[in-house]
This record gives structure tokens, sequence and C-alpha cells, in this order.
């Protein structure tokens, strides 16, 4: 019995290896799913014990580029719990600011490879243009499209000029139009409700089982939110709503996404209306010895940092777990069952952010077909167009 | 609205054998020690009857032993209970908690890869991201953990 | 540099592939060919297999599992081939170079023609690399002609 694997990823057909392109399966039936892990593990842990806390920031920015603020907010956060100390005000409305401009700036990102993996490329190439618009407010804001460097232990390394704000406020209200044209274009798709609904059901009961978080979880009726559970920043000093869907299937899941990207609108609108004046450093001097734990809410779900001092400048320990971690076990539930055509979109609709939790591969036993990484997207894009074909749509 | 203080009075007594120690840091943290051997039990109790979510666990080398934390979140109290097990620096063993909830499958196949710990009971104890040609009984995360590979290049050549 | 290779730069299809990376280099890679920057109009796509590309494109700091599968990559390539090295990562390993799990940097696995540091390298960044590359292969082979 031979076994094939199958790399499914975000940045498909980009991390691609010759000897494990092979799925075989036995007609249209996925049997089972072993997960295959530990192509990017860089031993990031190992890494901090060396570098001291204020440096230890710049290593753990670069743990995954797509949720770069995500891991120094928590870690920042665990630091300052080993006192525990609040950071001036300022800072936390700044902080709040990247974080959920990160937030848009990932949804769209998953948006554009969701309409990838299902043949949608007119989507995939809107929706990045639309990003680079984001793109430019981050870089308007902190000076760098991607690695902001905005984080320190204490508050954040530099202030927002206020000259700035008019303009970022003016590009976020210009980017809504089209925000409500592609919500428009995919939740009242009829196309998308026949090929999205109804698979990769994740129940309420496997949720809380795997301990599933993020969007993942919020879709299947698990209303956990750590920025409404335990609010920090400027959280509990905007109005915001938390999504929450009931269904569990892929479909929800893009529904929680896109709609928790005008929740990030609003909320950066209220902070740069409302900046207090301020410090934004607290100058913190030497970490006392103790343990702290900080959290935050990813575009994934929540990040969880641990931090233990043993009193010199360098943490004695750093524990870090990201969101796909706790998401990644739970393809187990939902893609079992389903057909290969629709492995790729179930997959995906995780929001896995491979660097964060290491590289999967998909087992697949029993069978007598081949296919490789690239056919498996081209049988999800055919699925699409069968279904077109069949609504009279082409 | 489940009062915070009740819920741990509750957790202190029915464990009072168990539990080594009792730091309440702040109002949103709180850490317990207890005996590796009723690790089962308690986790159970926060899991199912609390109704937490287990976050992760972390696995410290503190040098004369090595401790395990547990981590877990009750949303509706805003509390985060971390429970630390102390064990034996030689021989690290302690009874896996995948019969209670799926969630803790990877982590501890990560802690007993990279420190070297053994879960009792866990279902598929093996490798979950170091390569095969990884050497056997070398945990990266002691603290006593040595380059072993010497061809591995570690200066800029500046 | 053969007359070869020049022909073949004329339109290069590019493959890409992380060797254990934070995926920005990956996103802004991806970002090359969405419309702000839009590499299409030069005439590079995304070759689907190796033994379709002219240029390696490699992120990614050197983890163990992913080194031998670029070493056979390399080998399964068919040459002439350009090897680009983009990120601080692929050029020399950048902040994890004391990782236990990045041994060596990448060009001692295979060799490397093309460096583009940065941390990410801007997309703008990364479209001036690959013109460099495909200028000074241009001039090479006006020389030897």
């Amino acid at each position: 019995m031979a076994l094939s694997r199958v790399p499914i990823g975000p940045y498909h057909p980009l991390q691609e290896e010759p000897e494990y392109f092979n799925l075989i399966t036995d007609g249209e039936k996925v049997l089972d799913i072993e997960v295959n892990v530990g192509y990017n593990h860089r031993g990031i842990e190992k890494l901090s014990e060396r570098k001291s806390f204020d440096q230890a920031t710049f290593v753990i920015e670069r743990i995954c580029g797509i949720c770069s603020t995500s891991h120094p907010f928590a870690y920042t956060r665990a630091v300052e719990d080993v006192f525990p100390v609040e950071v001036p005000e300022r800072a936390k409305y700044i902080r709040t600011v990247i974080a959920e401009g990160e937030r848009i700036h990932s949804h769209l990102l998953w948006l554009g490879l969701a309409g990838h993996f299902l043949g949608y490329n007119t989507l995939y190439m809107w929706v990045w243009k639309l990003r680079e618009e984001i793109l430019d407010v981050m870089e308007i804001l902190s000076g760098n499209r991607n690695n902001y460097a905005m984080f320190k232990p204490g508050g954040i390394r530099r202030d927002i000029n206020p000259d700035d704000i008019p303009l970022v406020l003016k590009k976020i209200d210009s980017i809504v139009p089209t925000l409500d044209r592609l919500r428009k274009a995919i939740i009242d798709d009829p196309v998308l409700h026949k090929r999205l609904k109804g698979i990769g059901i994740l129940t309420k009961e496997d949720a809380l089982d795997y301990c599933a978080v993020g969007p993942t979880a919020r879709a299947s009726g698990v209303e956990k939110d750590v920025r409404k559970d335990d609010p920090y920043g400027a959280y509990d000093r905007v109005d915001w709503d938390m999504i929450v869907t009931y269904k569990g299937d892929v479909f929800e899941k893009v529904v929680v996404r896109v709609l928790e990207m005008y929740e990030s609108i609003k909320i950066i609108k209220q902070c740069l209306k409302n900046l207090p004046p301020g410090e934004i450093d607290l100058k913190l001097k030497d970490i006392p010895p103790g343990e702290g734990i900080g959290t935050h809410e990813a575009p994934r779900g929540e990040t969880f940092h641990y931090v233990r001092s043993d009193g010199t400048n360098r943490p004695a320990r750093h524990k870090v777990r990201a969101p796909t971690y706790m998401n990644l076990p739970t393809c187990e539930a939902t893609v079992i069952g389903e057909s290969i055509a629709d492995a790729t979109i179930i997959l995906a609709s995780i929001d896995p952010c491979y660097c964060c939790t290491e590289r999967l591969t998909v087992f697949s036993p029993e069978g007598n077909k081949l296919y490789n990484g690239n056919d498996l997207i081209k049988l999800s894009q055919q699925k699409t167009d069968k279904i077109k074909k069949e609504m009279g749509l082409k | 609205m489940p009062d915070r203080n009740e819920i741990l009075n509750e957790l202190k007594n029915r464990y009072k054998d168990e539990i080594v120690s009792f730091y309440d840091k702040s109002p949103r943290r709180v850490y317990i020690e207890i005996k590796s051997e009723s690790i089962v039990n308690i986790a159970s109790y926060i899991f199912k009857e609390l109704k937490a979510r287990f976050n992760v666990a972390s696995a410290v080398d503190a040098r004369s032993h090595i401790e395990i934390l547990y981590h877990f979140t009750l949303e509706y109290l805003d509390l985060l209970i971390s429970l630390r097990v102390k064990l034996d620096r030689e021989n690290p063993t302690i009874k896996s908690l995948t019969s209670v909830f799926k969630g803790s499958n990877w982590i501890e196949r990560e802690m007993y890869e990279l420190m070297g710990i053994n879960f009792e009971g866990h279902p598929n104890l093996k490798r979950l991201l170091l390569s095969d040609k990884w050497p056997e009984g070398v945990y990266p995360l002691r603290c006593d953990y040595k380059e072993w590979d010497n061809n591995a290049i570690r200066d800029r050549g500046v | 540099m053969s007359i070869r290779l020049n022909a073949l730069l004329k339109s290069p299809w590019v493959f890409h592939v992380s060797t254990g990376s934070c995926n920005n280099c990956d996103i802004e890679v991806l970002d090359c060919l969405t419309p702000r920057f839009d590499i299409e109009r030069f005439g590079m796509v995304l070759a689907p297999s190796i033994k379709h590309a002219d240029v390696l494109l490699v992120t990614g700091s050197g983890n163990r599992k992913s080194m031998e599968r670029v070493k056979k990559l390399y080998e399964q390539a068919p040459k002439p081939i350009v090897v680009v090295a983009i990120g601080e990562c692929a050029c020399s390993r950048g902040i994890f170079i004391h990782s236990y799990n990045c041994p060596v940097p990448l060009d001692k696995v295979i060799p490397v023609d093309v460096y583009i540091p940065g941390c990410p390298p801007k997309p703008e960044a990364i479209i001036a690399g690959v013109v460099k590359l495909i200028q000074k292969v241009k001039e090479k082979t006006k020389n030897n002609a």
C-alpha cells in the first residue's frame, strides 16, 4: 500500500518539494490525514535565551511575516506581566492601531489566496491590490510595510506624527467602498454558496475539544476573543463587536473574516481620532525575577507567550505558542470524509500560518491514483467551474 | 455570574492534599503548584467542570529539576490558571493529558523531543519538529545542550 | 554565461522554494505578481514545477529538513539555471545564525548567483535584483561572443 503526501500551504505553489507530491486516494474521498510538520522550525525559543529582553523583540517579530505584530505584542505584554505594570495610555492606543492594521492586511491576504484556490483569480489580484493600500497606511505610520519594529517592553519605540493622521484616515475611508463591493461579491455569490456551504464543518464540541482559537472557532459558535475576554490595549475603550456565527463550515469562516475587517476599520478610526497625548514609553530598566504571561488576538487566533526571568537581563525561558498550533489538528475532524477537490479550501480555511507552526504535509493512504499539489488546486478550481455550468452561469 | 474567589476556594478545598503551593499573583493570574501524580484529575476538573480552555503547556529546565506549566484560561472570569508540576531531571515522566482533551497531543510531542520528557499513555509519542537525522538523546531546550554538529558554521566570517 | 542562458532570460520562468522562512520574503515575491508591481509584463511567470524553471528563487534560513529538499531540487533542475537568494536569511541566515536547526548558509549547499539582502526586501528591490542579473548575463554573453 503506497502512501502519498501533498503539501498544502497558503503560498502554494511556492513551497513545493518534489518527492512529497503524491496523493493516493480511493475514488474521491479522503480517508485519513496525518499532519507532518517541522520544515520551518528555527529554534526561536532557544535563540531568545541568548538575547536581552529588548533584543529578543526583533527576533520575535520574525517568527511570522504576516502576523508580525502579534508576536511582539504578546511578548511585551508577557514581560510587563512579570511586574505587573501598565503602559502609558498613548502607547496602548498606538499599539491597538498597529495591531488592527495588521489584521486587515492579513485577512485580505487570506481572502486573495482563498480566491486563488477556488479559481477566482480576478478576486486574488483585486484583493492583493487593495492590500497595497493598507500596506501604504502602515508605511506612513511606522516606516515599513511588514516588520514594523514598533514594540518594546514598556511601550512603543516610535511615536506617530500627528500630521500624518488626516492622510491615514482618508486612505482608510477610501478602501471602504471597495471592501463593500468585495463583501457583496463574496457573500451574495450563488456559486460560492454552493461551493463552500456545508463542507468542512467543525462542530462546537470538536472546536472545544481541540481548543481551537480565532475565527476558526468563532465560526463554530465558540464566543471567545481575547480582546473581549481579557481586555488590553485600547480594546475596552472603543466600541466594536465580536463576530460569531454558528454553522462552522468554510463559508462561515469566510464571512467571519470579512466582517472582522469592518470592525478593525472602526477600531482604527476611533483610536486615531481619540489619541491621548503623553508618554509612549515607561523606560523599564531591570526586569525582576518572576514569570509573565502575555496573550494577543492575532488575525488567526490567540497568541500565547510565557516568559520567565531570573533577574538578569536575558529571559531564562521563553515559550511561544502560535494560534495555528491549536487550529491545525482540527483538520482531522474537518477534512476526513470530504472529497479531495475540497481538501485545499478546507485546509486553507483555518488560515494556516506555517511559519508560526511549521509546515504541513498531508497524508492520504489507500487508493490507486496519483495527484500532486497543483493537481489538487486544479481539482478545486474545476469543481467551481462545474458548479458554474450547472447553474447556467457559464 | 460565578465569583472568582468562590471558584478558587472550591478548587483549593477539593484538592487540598495535592496542592503544594498556591500563588495568587494578580486578579488575572494564578499559579498553583501540584504533585505530578494528580495532574490528570485536576486538569480534568478544570477543563470539564470549570469549562476552561487549554492554552498550552511550557516545559522549563530549572537547573535542579524540570518543570511543566499547564496554562488554562477561564474567559468568563478573565482568569488564567497555571498548574506547575516539578519533575526529576534524570527521568522526567508524567501522565499524558490526551485522554482528557485532544488539544494536548502536539504540545506533548514537542516537549518530548525538545526537553526529553516522557508522557505515559500518549497514543503517538514520536518526533514532531526535528528532522530524522537529529541524534537521539540530545534535547535542544535543556540548559546543558551543546553543539553536536561539527559541520555547522556559526561565525559570519567578518 | 552561455547564449542559451541569455535567450532563456528573455522571459524567465521562476520557481520559488522556501527553506524555513517567516514567509515575509515569500509574500513580497507574490506581491511582485500583483497589479502594483506586476513582473508579468517582463515575461516572468511562476513555474509550476522545477523542470520548467529558469530561475530558482530561494528564501528562508536553511532548516535541516528543508536543506535536503533544496539540494535535490537543484539537482533536478535543468541546467543552466540561475539561483537567487532573497532576503537576509537566504544570504547568510541573518539573526538565525546561532539556531540549532540552521547549521549552514545556503551558498554552502548550492551555488548562488544573486544575493538580494533585506528583511524583507521590498518588491522594488527584488525586481531591481533580477533586472541586474539579466543585464549582467547579457553583457557577459556580448563579451564572450
